[in-house]
């Protein structure tokens, strides 16, 4: 789609990956402009709740980042949210919402370059996909 | 003294709302005493054209059960509202959509197609397809406009309060109506009334111990205990994601909570509830196992949202 720059909201654990974004940012690596991150304490506590409310919000795409596996500073925080979002993209393709518009990933704290890639690759996914446009009732299957 | 004047109306729903009323057995003749009944089409000979002649705000209290499906549950809901003091959302339906919201994961056209075309009783070689207007010799017939989507009652009209279940509860719609035959005041709009403000489990008479899930069965699918909590037996259980209040009936019988009495107080949305509920006891962490035991679920979206995703965060949002 032509000039369509996509709406991402990002969240990312305050230990790792959010870490990671402030080094991709302090490193002055280029990356797309697109995701606006919210620091959340763990990728446990992205509720499923917050990810439909970003998107009935507008959002046309969410990043969840964790710390890798084993290293959740709560043990298990980012094995809940693999869990969940493994569920979420299953009843978001249910709903007639593409499961490619939720992506997780673990990057620590030293990953600035991998942070800035992924959310490259991301913003290219959800320019390819398109705008979410509830309205226009994605909703609607069958 | 002048009785106050009840009002009860169906709109797409099933009737079972309609039958909770009369579940309160022989209180129903306390009901008859206290208030006036001025509309109820399911049970007493009223025309809407009763409903137009009286004076607004005449209704003292209105209980409206059933979605929005077609124009003329709309009509009728903005009638009542306008004719109304008080207007309650009744049962699940009125309140979130229930099952006739499920409807929503398809498009009306697929929805026609299946219904007049495709199932196998259906002989309709014509293909007709109801119509809102259509011309005949005789003159014009209209009939009523089926929508895209089901919403929830307060989609089209502002709602008083909310008095959950599918269907309410009987001593739940009798406390609610004793409590106004009392004259006790009520609280403020946009309440829920007539159930609890915790979640089925509180309720549950079931012995909950740490839930580590390899994987889900359907209730016929396994012998189940009769003291253990279902969700830790593996069986899919809405109890985690839905208002307390039916007094833990479905779970005290062996069968899994389906989640009638809606998401439990400041949760906006059930089926994300019982997502992160169900995904967190899944007793794995690679997620080509997590898929698999994900996979012997039949039917998330039905099964954590059946009663609510009409009013769902993304259902309310779609057109």
């Amino acid at each position: 789609m032509n000039g369509f720059e996509p709406k991402i909201v990002g969240f990312l654990c305050n230990w790792c990956s959010y870490a990671g974004a402030d080094l991709a940012g302090v490193s002055r690596m280029k990356m797309a402009p697109n995701v606006r991150p919210i620091r959340v304490m763990c990728s446990g506590r992205v509720d499923p709740t917050f990810i439909l409310k970003a998107f009935a919000s507008g959002a046309d795409g969410i990043l969840i980042g964790g710390c890798h596996p084993g290293d959740c500073h709560y043990s298990e925080g980012n094995y809940k949210t693999l869990r969940r979002s493994i569920m979420l993209k299953k009843m978001l393709k249910d709903q007639g919402i593409d499961p490619n518009r939720v992506r997780l990933e673990w990057i620590s704290a030293s990953e600035g370059d991998k942070y800035a890639r992924i959310v490259d690759e991301f913003v290219q996914t959800i320019k390819e996909l398109g705008p979410l446009n509830l309205q226009m009732s994605e909703l609607a299957v069958g | 003294m002048r009785k106050p004047k009840l009002a009860l109306y169906w709109a797409a729903s099933c009737g079972g709302c309609e039958i909770a009323v009369l579940d309160i057995e022989e209180k129903i003749l306390d009901v008859d005493a206290n208030f006036e009944i001025v509309f109820w089409p399911c049970a007493m000979d009223f025309k809407y054209k009763d409903v137009q002649a009286m004076p607004d705000k005449s209704i003292d209290l209105c209980l409206f059960n059933g979605g929005i499906r077609t124009s003329e549950n709309k009509e009728i809901a903005e009638l009542l509202r306008k004719k109304s003091k008080v207007l309650v959302a009744f049962g699940s339906c009125a309140q979130e959509g229930c099952i006739p919201g499920l409807a929503n994961l398809y498009t009306k056209e697929s929805i026609f197609r299946r219904v007049y075309k495709e199932t196998p009783s259906t002989d309709n070689s014509n293909g007709n397809y109801p119509q809102p207007h259509y011309t005949m010799p005789e003159g014009e017939v209209e009939i009523p406009e089926f929508y895209e989507k089901l919403t929830p009652l307060d989609s089209v009209i502002p709602v008083d309060y909310y008095i959950p279940g599918c269907p309410p509860q009987a001593h739940q719609v009798w406390a609610v109506l004793e409590h106004i035959i009392q004259g006790k005041p009520l609280p403020p709009p946009g309440a829920v009334l007539g159930a609890g403000v915790k979640c089925c489990c509180d309720e549950c008479p079931r012995t909950r111990e740490e839930k580590k899930i390899r994987r889900f069965y359907r209730p016929h699918e396994i012998l189940v205990d009769s003291k253990q909590c279902l969700l830790d037996q593996g069986i899919v259980c809405c109890g985690p994601a839905t208002r307390s209040g039916c007094g833990a009936l479905c779970v005290s019988a062996g069968v899994p909570c389906r989640g009638c009495y809606g998401a439990p107080p400041e949760s906006p949305d059930q089926g994300a509830k019982m997502l992160s509920a169900i995904s967190s006891v899944i007793d794995s962490t690679d997620p080509d196992e997590i898929e698999e035991i994900i996979s012997t679920i039949a039917d998330p979206v039905g099964t954590f949202y059946r009663f609510s995703l009409a009013a769902s965060m993304l259902g309310r949002k779609g057109k």
